[in-house]
């Protein structure tokens, strides 16, 4: 066991299975001798060498035409697209050929990869570095999306994605590159498509995913502590697959349900849990069902701006105790 | 552009098989037409007719295990590597015979058992993506190259670009073939493109030869793949081609290609590749029965094929929920 | 062959022949230039695709056709080995047909756009109390298994829901069988009478169905009603003249009261069409003939069998309906088709001489029409004396949430006249 940074555990995690599989390369801008722009990535071009650790030119397109190639024709390549919002700039291959084609071939072509975005705010870097792109994602069949919170987590579910055998896009969260937690030893591998109960409670279940994780988890102790509320935390951790099961349970002991989203208002993932759980448990809910995000704008950069909008473990407590009591 | 006959280095058997691939090309893409103009193939289709000899070129100089990457405009380089008749028409005229069973249509004929690795229909995508099969192969030490087919259109997006300076620089085995007919869509290239040779004047800036060939001359487009081939295997990095031709067809479907203007499509008919190239034969000692029964049987192979199609069912409903993720289905979640 | 009308462009569903090339009687080659078309987006030259003579130009020059449309016929000259001599083995299509493969019939997988997502397959009434109140999915549910009335719960909730907590401060333990209106557990009651001599009489399918359906119907719908005398003499003499006249044609049938009534309820839902509606939640569904259900009591409870579109048929044709059904009834083998759906019922109770009574809306429907025994009844006549008639009451339950009082007692208005002037249960306007 030891306390590993959540940044230190996406170069464990990498590392991990760079060692126990000869196919595994990576590639990106800046990750190899420079470690990455997040330092994620140190020490792997050390360990690995310039062959499976490779730098590559500002081209967004290359790169992940590149891993695609590659995955097709037998590596299990892992690119990663530094900041998420430039997912953008390459969107024709989340959109278009990492998912569709093996669809479109009549399952001929396989395309195992994972790319890893450095995802969400927090950290002033205004509207085009800080944007939480999961919901852009989680819209597309054929793609599978992982959305980390914790070290352990980015270890275990890092080592499933590679193992997948469908593209799986990883979203670090960049202001959690800091965080730290407690790792245990040896291969950690976990299982995509499973949320996590981080906290059991009866009066009502919180939704939450990446750096909104902790956010939730410090405003259900503090219901807790100050007002007697009792909240079930839930990391939802992979939105394709999802785990309805896990979440639907939760609902049917709790009957209330809040989701802490890191995005703007429309179409966020929430909104599609909620119109699940509206659907399935409908009858097990005793009160309205809300969500909690950012409103619907660019985020700002100003730290009083960006801290006002981006969901805040006071404003979840405000909101759990609003609605509950009136 | 008349071109001198040089029998030495190429074989009389490979001749014939240039020469009947580029029949095979010419008659399967009409019949996809005809078949068109009955409203038995559906959607849309994007034909190559007049642009055989660089799709056979290239093929017959591969070796089996070199991967093709193309473009929607992508029947000609799909058949060229073998696929039948049958299951390319199939795919245009939504039948379970079909090369992915209907899943796919004409814009994405994939073939991996042939080399035949997509069909590409968002511009300059599968440029990176050859890329990416040729950094597999540098990196296993596969001796197999990756070949990318695209049109002239494709030169002002950006992946092409990204791409060739991506190959250039890790120096992998990719060849880049520009088919240059002129047209992007229905558009000149000349009227939107900064330079007179869409890709060969690029290739200066990736540190690249430049090459022009005459795309209608399939020994020509033949010559120039294996040199390329050949530097490719040899680890001396990507080669971006440009061939000269034209589309007899227009962009798509039905379209009448009334922007061309008048006498352009005459002129360059009569440097039909395949008129030329049987004339060339028959020069070189050819006789004209071998060529008619070479026609013959390409006749009866798509004849065969369409009779096929027709009587061939539907795809099954139930693959509509097949193949979305690996483990077979499209379950999204628990 | 058939030369089609091709489609020039993916969104193109027409074209217009703007030139034929070639005539009737013409000889063509395979690629030979036949037409020419013109649509909204372009134009383009069509060739043959087959040798043979062009013996039928179908669509003139000018005219505009759909996409498949056949155009001219090419009597193909069988020429070995060329290009043209396409197998007709797939039929050729009908002018403007859009071709699918003969196979494809039949086989098309049900696809359900949802199939994803499951919704409840139970449901435990509306969210909104009659008053405003509402009341939260988890407490109508828990409500509906442990058998509160909803009614009268007070709401601590926020903005004065009901919530399960409200529910559970009932006591009530929820029970696997439907609940009764009482609200007590179903123990509490058997220990109530434990005392007391008597026999347990299990709850088949058809009683817990009653229980829960009208259970329902008394708590959420708002019922309101409406009572009115009908004078039946008239109806009585034409009743006579009828069956005068059927017994002579038609052996055995004879025309009921009932039957009359049922017709001229479909008269009155004509006149009155906002009388003939269903409340759906989130909107009102006003219905355009009449289905009407006769309730009809059986052995061990009671079916509402519906004759659909009453106002369209004869008497005597729901006269036979009527009896076919509450035959079918008894012998329990109605199917769900016939005692669904309708949006009003009859339930007639006089030949037990009950005067008059208030039914239960038997729901989704929207109203019911109770029917009393017919009696003599002494009235004033024009000129102040006193003669005596037959008479029955009747009394329309009406859901308030789809019929308003004003509407329901014009329906009732166009019931009493339709009765008291019967010819026009005889005659189709």
């Amino acid at each position: 066991m030891a306390e590993l940074t959540y940044r230190d555990a996406v170069a464990r995690g990498i590392a991990q299975e760079m060692a126990r599989d000869p196919d595994v390369v990576l590639i990106g801008e800046d990750i190899a001798k420079a470690g990455g722009v997040f330092k994620a990535t140190v020490g792997l071009y050390e360990q690995f060498g310039p062959r499976r650790v490779r730098d590559t030119p500002i081209s967004e397109q290359a790169i992940l035409g590149a891993a695609m190639g590659a995955a097709m024709t037998g590596l299990k390549p892992i690119a990663e697209i530094m900041f998420a919002d430039f997912a953008a700039v390459c969107w024709d291959y989340f959109a278009n050929e990492f998912p569709k084609s093996r669809y479109m071939t009549n399952g001929q072509v396989k395309t195992p990869l994972v790319v890893r975005l450095g995802n969400g705010g927090g950290a002033r870097f205004g509207a085009q570095h800080s944007q939480s792109v999961e919901n852009w994602c989680m819209m597309i069949p054929g793609l599978k999306v992982v959305v980390p919170s914790s070290p352990v987590d980015v270890i275990g579910l890092m080592a499933a994605a590679v193992r997948d055998p469908d593209p799986v896009i990883f979203l670090e969260h960049k202001s959690l590159y800091a965080t730290k937690g407690e790792v245990p030893d040896g291969e950690i591998v976990d299982t995509l498509g499973t949320a996590k109960i981080l906290r059991h409670g009866k009066d009502a279940t919180i939704l939450a995913l990446a750096l909104m994780v902790p956010r939730a988890l410090e405003a259900a102790n503090r219901l807790h502590a100050e007002h007697g509320i009792d909240c079930e935390v839930i990391d939802v951790r992979s939105l394709v697959p999802l785990d309805t099961q896990t979440i639907l349970a939760s609902v049917a002991r709790t009957h209330r349900v809040f989701t802490v989203e890191e995005n703007p208002r429309l179409c966020g993932w929430g909104a599609e849990l909620m119109s699940i759980i509206a659907d399935e448990a409908f009858y097990d809910l005793d009160g309205p069902l809300v969500r909690i995000t950012t409103p619907h704008i660019p985020l700002p950069a100003a730290d009083v701006l960006e801290d006002l909008v981006i969901p805040s473990s006071a404003r979840i407590v405000e909101t759990v105790l609003r609605t509950l009591s009136n | 552009m008349s071109k001198k006959i040089s029998p030495d280095d190429i074989s009389a058997e490979v001749r014939l098989e240039l020469y009947r691939t580029q029949v095979r090309l010419r008659e399967a893409e009409q019949r996809a037409f005809d078949l068109f103009l009955q409203n038995l193939v559906k959607g849309t289709s994007h034909l190559s007719l007049g642009q055989e000899a660089i799709a056979a070129g290239f093929a017959v100089a591969m070796q089996k295990g070199d991967l093709s990457f193309c473009t929607y405009r992508g029947h000609a380089h799909t058949l060229a590597r073998g696929v039948p008749v049958e299951k390319v028409l199939g795919e245009l005229m939504s039948r379970d015979n079909g090369l992915m069973r209907g899943k796919g249509g004409s814009m994405h004929l994939t073939s991996v058992e042939h080399g035949v690795m997509g069909s590409y229909a968002i511009i300059g995508a599968h440029l990176p993506i050859a890329c990416g099969a040729a950094w597999r192969a540098q990196y296993r030490g596969d001796s197999d190259v990756s070949v990318c087919f695209f049109g002239d259109g494709t030169t002002n997006i950006g992946a092409f670009h990204e791409a060739l300076n991506f190959a250039a620089i890790w120096k992998l085995p990719v060849v880049f073939v520009c088919e240059n007919n002129l047209y992007m869509e229905y558009t000149p290239i000349a009227d939107v493109t900064a330079v007179e040779h869409p890709a060969a004047d690029r290739a200066a800036a990736y540190g690249l030869e430049r090459i022009i060939i005459d795309g209608n001359d399939a020994d020509e487009v033949l010559r120039t793949a294996r040199s390329a081939y050949e530097r490719a295997r040899r680890g001396d990095g990507p080669s971006l081609i440009e061939a000269m031709t034209y589309r007899h067809s227009g962009h798509s479907r039905a379209d009448p290609a009334k922007y061309r203007p008048e006498g352009e499509l005459e002129r360059w008919k009569e440097r039909d590749p395949i008129k030329m190239y049987r004339a060339r034969l028959l020069n070189l000692g050819v006789s004209e029965t071998v060529l008619n029964a070479i026609e013959q049987e390409i006749k009866d192979e798509i004849e065969a094929a369409t009779v096929a199609c027709k009587a061939a069912p539907p795809p099954s409903t139930d693959i509509i929920f097949t193949d979305v993720y690996a483990d077979g289905g499209w379950a999204w979640r628990n | 062959m058939d030369i089609l009308m091709p489609q020039l462009g993916e969104t193109v569903t027409e074209g217009t022949v703007s030139l034929w090339v070639k005539a009737v009687g013409d000889t063509v080659q395979p690629g030979d230039p036949l037409f020419e078309i013109e649509t909204d987006k372009s134009s383009m030259e069509i060739p043959a695709t087959c040798a043979g003579v062009l013996t039928d130009i179908r669509v003139q020059k000018g005219v505009v056709v759909a996409v498949g449309t056949v155009v001219a016929i090419i009597t193909e000259t069988a020429t070995a080995g060329q290009r043209d001599s396409l197998p007709s083995a797939a039929p050729l299509p009908a002018a403007g047909a859009i071709i699918a493969p003969a196979t494809a019939v039949g086989v098309q997988r049900q696809l359900d756009p949802h199939q994803a997502v499951v919704t409840p397959r139970e449901h435990y009434g509306p969210g909104r109390r009659a008053d405003g109140v509402a009341i939260t999915p988890l407490a109508r549910r828990l409500a509906s298994l442990a058998g509160v009335d909803l009614g009268q719960l007070k709401g601590t909730g926020p903005k004065g829901r009901i919530t399960a907590r409200d529910v559970a401060a009932t006591n009530a333990k929820p029970s696997a069988r439907p609940a009764f209106a009482s609200g007590a557990a179903a123990s509490d009651i058997v220990a109530l009478y434990a005392d007391v001599p008597h026999d347990v009489l299990p709850l088949d399918g058809m009683r817990k169905a009653i229980a829960r359906r009208l259970l329902e119907s008394k708590q959420t719908i708002p019922h309101f009603y409406l009572t009115v005398p009908v004078f039946l003499d008239a109806l009585n003499t034409l009743r006579e003249d009828a069956n005068a006249a059927l017994s002579e044609r038609a052996a055995g049938q004879k025309l009921s009261v009932t039957d009359l009534i049922i017709k001229a309820l479909a008269v009155a839902l004509q006149q009155v069409p906002e009388a003939n509606v269903i409340w759906a939640e989130d909107r009102i569904l006003q219905l355009r003939r009449a289905d009407i259900g006769i309730a009809v009591a059986i052995e061990g409870g009671l079916v509402t069998p519906v004759i659909r579109d009453v106002g369209s048929k004869s008497v005597t044709t729901v006269s036979a309906e009527l009896k076919a059904l509450a035959n079918r009834a008894r012998g329990r083998k109605l199917q769900p088709a016939e005692y669904q759906g309708g949006s009003i019922a009859i339930s007639n109770l006089g030949m037990f001489g009950i005067q008059e009574f208030s039914a239960i809306i038997n729901p989704p429907q929207s109203a019911i029409l109770a029917v009393g025994a017919a009696q003599r009844v002494a009235v004033e006549t024009d000129t102040g004396g006193v003669r005596f008639a037959s008479q029955m009451t009747v009394t329309l339950s009406c859901d308030h949430r789809a019929i308003d009082g004003a509407v329901g007692a014009r329906l009732l208005a166009a019931f009493k006249s339709a009765i008291e002037h019967p010819l026009r249960l005889f005659v189709q306007f």
